[in-house]
């Protein structure tokens, strides 16, 4: 019995987030919605993880859960050992939606954390301008929201969000708006700042190939009401290749586990009044 | 083409003026456009001994600068504190929708028994008319924010401060200036009004009357042109302000 005591305790020492018995209704005069339903998992330090799961299914409301925009109907979530309260620029997060501040340039939208920090205007500008080129839009810094693309847009969210240097990145879909090669890129570009910076990142996509080649681990969830169905480690070497016997039998797996879960949110919505 | 649309009708209108002039031949119901153009093109002769029209004019735009100011400094920190916070709403919500449809000039005898008759309440009534359109178009300001811009810079670590700053403040200001725009319009239509009052003895609105008890409508008319063409420079200045600095308000999707 000690000895697994033990283990617990390294175990969480090593984890930067616990999600513990996290369930989360929506209350509204009309209806009641369970989004998320007694989840529980712990992300390690520097660890990637992905998360996917049926369209609906509570992926959001797990992230902004965890962001301290939305409290646990029960559960609690633990950062480094300390509930959340709320949100903190330790928990960074690249949105689903488009929230650049259209009044701002680019140059100042990536800036915007570091100016809340208080970091003088030369430096903060030196340390976005090392992130605009990292989202590869260069030349762009003078530009308004209003004058880039969809993808554009959230390529900038990223910037801003990597540019605050927070210890977690929380990512809900941020390359869905995104043609292949350009996702391709900036795959690469998250990698390698997340092995260089020594982030943790808790990424939220829809493809499960995005997934496997970027994961340490990956969560599949069940449709809604949200639980984890299975969590599956990828023990691929980085850089993973996309065609190889191994990643494709992941591939294979984790869409197979899925697949289940998708046709039964199309069910709930076909039967459901 | 263009402008020849725009000013044919005005350019009709004058037209029509100066043909009844003429054949009404009575200046003191419709005085001839020669009339009114002679004042107009000499306003630093002094008019009825009462100063001359660039005088008059510049005492009623003071007038409504500083009721105007007054009712910005605390028209739009209130309204960005009642958008913001829903306790400051609950507690000024009522007084303020039971005082909004007061016509500002409902307010004239009380504000004569409070300050009495003189510049502050002239100011007064000017601040009341100008008050209410600043105030819930800021109120529509902060209210239209999207929550989520609120909650993305929460994430880079902002507290309520920055959201004041960063957020709400500049996203609101476009309603802002335009709650100053249509304040400021009412603003001038108040000082005019507030002018006629008994006790007034300068600016626009007294010198209107004035001439009108001297049958002197050429004056009347003369200063009316004054009084339309200020209070078209105020907005289009304000719309160009409003092109101009939140061009992305119009451009963002
Ligand atoms: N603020 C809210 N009020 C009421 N219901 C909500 C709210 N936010 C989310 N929901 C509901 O909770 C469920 C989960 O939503 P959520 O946005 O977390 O899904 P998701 O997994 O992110 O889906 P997608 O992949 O389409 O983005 C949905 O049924 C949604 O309707
Ligand atoms: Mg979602």
């Amino acid at each position: 019995m000690e000895i697994f005591d033990k283990i617990k305790l390294v175990f969480l020492m090593s984890a930067i987030l616990e999600i513990k018995n996290v369930v989360k209704k929506f209350i509204s005069e009309k209806k009641e919605v369970l989004a998320v339903d007694n989840v529980n998992f712990y992300v390690k330090h520097n660890e990637f993880l992905s998360i996917v799961g049926p369209s609906g299914c509570g992926k959001s409301t797990l992230l902004r859960m965890i962001a301290g925009l939305e409290t646990p109907t029960s559960g609690e979530i633990l950062m480094e050992g300390r509930k959340i309260k709320g949100p903190g620029a330790e928990r960074g997060m690249v949105f689903q939606q488009y929230t650049l501040l259209p009044w701002r340039k680019v140059l100042d939208n990536v800036a915007i954390g570091l100016e809340i920090k208080g970091i003088p205007k030369k430096e903060r500008y030196e340390i976005s301008r090392k992130f605009i080129k990292m989202i590869g839009l260069e030349g762009f810094e003078d530009s308004y929201p209003y004058e880039l693309s969809g993808g554009m847009q959230q390529r900038v969210a990223i910037g801003r969000t990597l540019a605050n240097d927070p210890k977690i990145v929380l990512m809900d879909e941020p390359f869905g708006a995104l043609d292949t090669q350009t996702r391709t890129i900036l795959q690469n570009e998250l990698l390698r700042i997340w092995n260089k910076d020594k982030k943790t990142v808790l990424f939220v996509t829809h493809s499960v190939d995005e997934a496997i080649y970027l994961s340490d681990r990956v969560i599949i969830m069940t449709a809604r009401p949200g639980r984890i169905k299975d969590i599956i480690p990828i023990d691929l070497d980085r850089p993973r290749k996309r065609n190889s016997m191994e990643f494709i039998e992941y591939k294979k797996k984790i869409v197979d586990k899925l697949k289940d879960e998708v046709l039964k949110t199309y069910n709930m919505n076909n039967y459901s009044i | 083409m263009n402008i020849l649309k725009k000013i044919i009708m005005p350019l009709l209108g004058l037209l029509l003026w100066e043909l009844l002039a003429i054949w009404l031949n009575n200046p003191v119901i419709i005085p001839p456009v020669e009339s009114v153009i002679n004042i107009l093109m000499n306003p630093q002769t002094s008019v009825l001994g009462t100063g001359n029209l660039i005088e008059n004019t510049i005492v009623s735009i003071k007038r409504v600068i500083s009721g105007f100011i007054i009712a910005g400094i605390i028209g739009i920190p209130l309204g960005i504190f009642m958008g913001y916070f829903s306790t400051i709403m609950d507690l000024f919500d009522t007084l303020i929708e039971l005082l909004r449809p007061i016509p500002p000039l409902a307010w004239v005898p009380l504000a004569l028994a409070w300050f009495g008759i003189g510049e502050t309440s002239m100011l007064f009534i000017i601040f009341i008319g100008a008050f209410f359109p600043i105030l819930l178009n800021t109120i529509a300001g902060v209210k239209s924010v999207p929550k989520i811009l609120i909650e993305s810079i929460e994430t880079l670590g902002a507290k309520e401060k920055d959201i004041l700053l960063k957020i709400i403040l500049p996203a609101s200001s476009p309603s802002i200036l335009t709650g100053l725009r249509v304040g400021a319009g009412i603003a001038w239509m108040c000082v005019v009004a507030a002018e006629m009052l008994p006790g007034s003895n300068s600016g626009l609105g007294y010198l209107i009357m004035y001439a009108y008890s001297l049958s002197r409508m050429d004056i009347v008319v003369a200063s009316m042109v004054i009084i339309g063409m200020i209070g078209l420079i105020l907005d289009r200045g304000l719309k160009y302000l409003e092109n101009r600095y939140f061009k992305w308000k119009s451009l963002t999707k």
